[in-house]
């Protein structure tokens, strides 16, 4: 069985209210990098509550790792849009968070904190942080602030990295260079990642399958696996082999938009 | 630093040989903005720290020399050295009663910080509480305290606790309400990426939640000791026989009435005092929410 599994999955927020997404199913092997695309408003953030069992379905079953949801899972790291950074404390402190609740970190934090921190200020320099680790969220860019909340998303080591729009607001060279800062971690020690995105070019360049999902209620419309040689270098945004995947998804979402 | 960086740039059109024009011109204009900034802002700083004395300071000389050139009776409005001149003669009883307002004052502000974390805490993390209690903490709020005081008289006797009482009752509503507004406006996704970890209500509250609001409560501490202070003097001045409540009424009782302002200049006194405690508390604890330039506010 496949590492995340939809089968038939509805929601509807409020019983009797439309449904945010309908009739999904889906499958994402573990390591497997997939993104959703599709116009705002089609419950692509609803997917990711459900993966992560924030939300339960109304209709249909969510298995992860082979187990049906039924609750918030704890192997699953989360950034969003807004880094969503603590402001009173610093980088590693924000970084340390998950480790504060998260078992056996948790338990294990006070006797081995030193380790922890020595891990999360490796990891801190891997996005390249290294000098910012006691710097208030306030002294960061909006990319390091963004760096830092994959970090935070990511120093547990879950077995699933949910990403909604995580560099949305970052300016388009920001971005890319995010792009390969979380193309790296990912092909350094594969896991699982479900990213989604309003951004073509940003699912065809790091996904191995893209998602394409309807205006409300969201149901799957196309799943394109992408054929890519990793590793990707920038470069690869300028062939015709990435333009036609970005030109093929374009079609089907200016499909779902006329509709 | 700054004199090195002149020096060099001063000495560089001597030294390039392209300088062919007159070097005057470029010299001078390099060390004239550097000397003169520093003395401006020294004076400016300090203009800030002394504004609110020179004010008060302003506020006495005018006072006084209102009250000397309408030469106006003592038993209307005394004179700042008639007041100073009877906190002078009754400064012990002044310091007796100012104690004992300080302690109910504070005493009731404790109460005010423990009772209102509490509710605020509840208030704030349950839609449903909320709901409930919300229209009976307004209705509480909105009784002036001044008309309760009979009421804890008849339960607790005249004196000390109806004046803790009151500087609590009069108190805690802003501090509830800031503790309440402070947990209620937690970020959905903040609270998504502590739940995805697996995160108690309770682990919520107390990485997040507790925090967040730190800024808010502090802010409504200055609020609350100003009010408690009020609450207090208001319950003395009605139902007790100590606290500069019941000196300033027992003074003006006895048409003393140097002796009421300077009862009115110690509470304002201490009022200020301990506002200034909490600012400088909330500076040093929640720096992270004051980091503009005006942060002193």
């Amino acid at each position: 069985m496949s590492f995340v599994r939809f089968e038939n999955v509805s929601l509807a927020y409020t019983p009797g209210s439309p449904l945010a997404i309908q009739d999904v199913s889906l499958d994402i092997q573990e390591g497997e990098f997939i993104s959703v695309v599709g116009p705002s408003g089609c419950g692509k953030s609803t997917l990711m509550k459900l993966v992560t069992g924030l939300k339960a379905p109304t209709g249909g079953y969510v298995y992860v790792g082979g187990r049906q949801v039924g609750g918030p899972l704890k192997i699953v790291g989360m950034a969003f849009q807004a880094s969503n950074l603590l402001p009173w404390r610093t980088t590693l402190e924000n970084v340390m968070l998950p480790l504060e609740i998260v078992e056996p970190f948790r338990s294990e934090l006070k006797s081995k904190r030193k380790e922890f921190e020595e891990q999360a200020r490796a990891l801190i320099k891997r996005v390249g942080l290294a000098g910012f680790e006691d710097k208030f969220p306030w002294e960061l860019s909006g990319g390091m602030q963004q760096r830092a909340s994959i970090c935070r998303a990511l120093v547990h080591k879950p077995r699933l990295l949910m990403l909604d729009e995580p560099f949305g607001a970052l300016d388009a060279f920001t971005r890319e260079e995010l792009w390969c800062m979380l193309r790296d971690l990912w092909q350094e020690s594969p896991f699982t990642v479900v990213l989604v995105t309003h951004d073509l070019r940003e699912a065809v360049f790091l996904a191995d399958t893209v998602y394409v999902m309807s205006k409300r209620p969201g149901r799957i419309l196309v799943k394109r696996e992408i054929d890519l040689p990793r590793p990707r270098d920038l470069d690869v945004t300028y062939t015709d082999a990435f333009s036609a995947h970005v030109h093929v998804l374009r079609e089907h979402i200016g499909h779902v938009r006329s509709h | 630093m700054s004199t090195l960086a002149t020096h060099e740039e001063r000495a560089l059109p001597h030294l390039t040989p392209n300088a062919g024009e007159p070097d005057v011109k470029v010299e001078d204009p390099v060390p004239a903005p550097l000397a003169p900034e520093a003395p401006p802002r020294r004076f400016k700083i300090d203009l800030i720290t002394a504004a609110p004395w020179l004010v008060v300071l302003g506020l006495f000389i005018v006072w006084e020399i209102v009250c000397r050139g309408f030469d106006v009776p003592e038993f209307l409005l005394p004179a700042p050295s008639a007041v100073w001149a009877a906190g002078k003669e009754y400064w012990q009883p002044i310091l007796l009663h100012a104690g004992q307002t300080s302690f109910t004052t504070l005493a009731g502000f404790a109460i005010t910080v423990v009772v209102g974390v509490l509710m605020g805490a509840l208030v704030g993390s349950s839609p449903i509480i909320y709901k409930a209690l919300y229209p009976l903490l307004i209705g509480f709020n909105s009784i002036p305290k001044v008309a309760f005081v009979p009421v804890l008289v008849v339960w607790f006797g005249i004196g000390t606790i109806p004046a803790i009482l009151t500087a609590f009752t009069i108190s805690f509503f802003p501090v509830l309400v800031n503790v309440a507004t402070g947990l209620a406006t937690l970020e959905p996704e903040l609270e998504d990426v502590l739940r995805s970890l697996g995160a108690s209500r309770l682990d919520i509250l107390r990485k997040v939640g507790l925090p967040r609001a730190m800024p808010y409560f502090f802010a409504s501490l200055k609020i609350a000791i100003t009010l408690a202070f009020v609450g207090s003097v208001i319950s003395e001045t009605v139902a007790s026989n100590l606290g500069i409540g019941y000196l300033m009424m027992s003074a003006s009782s006895s048409m003393n009435i140097p002796l009421v302002f300077a009862g009115l200049i110690v509470i304002g006194a201490m009022g200020v005092v301990m506002y200034e405690l909490f600012a400088w508390l909330e500076r040093r604890l929640t720096k992270w929410a004051h980091r503009g330039p005006n942060s002193g506010m």
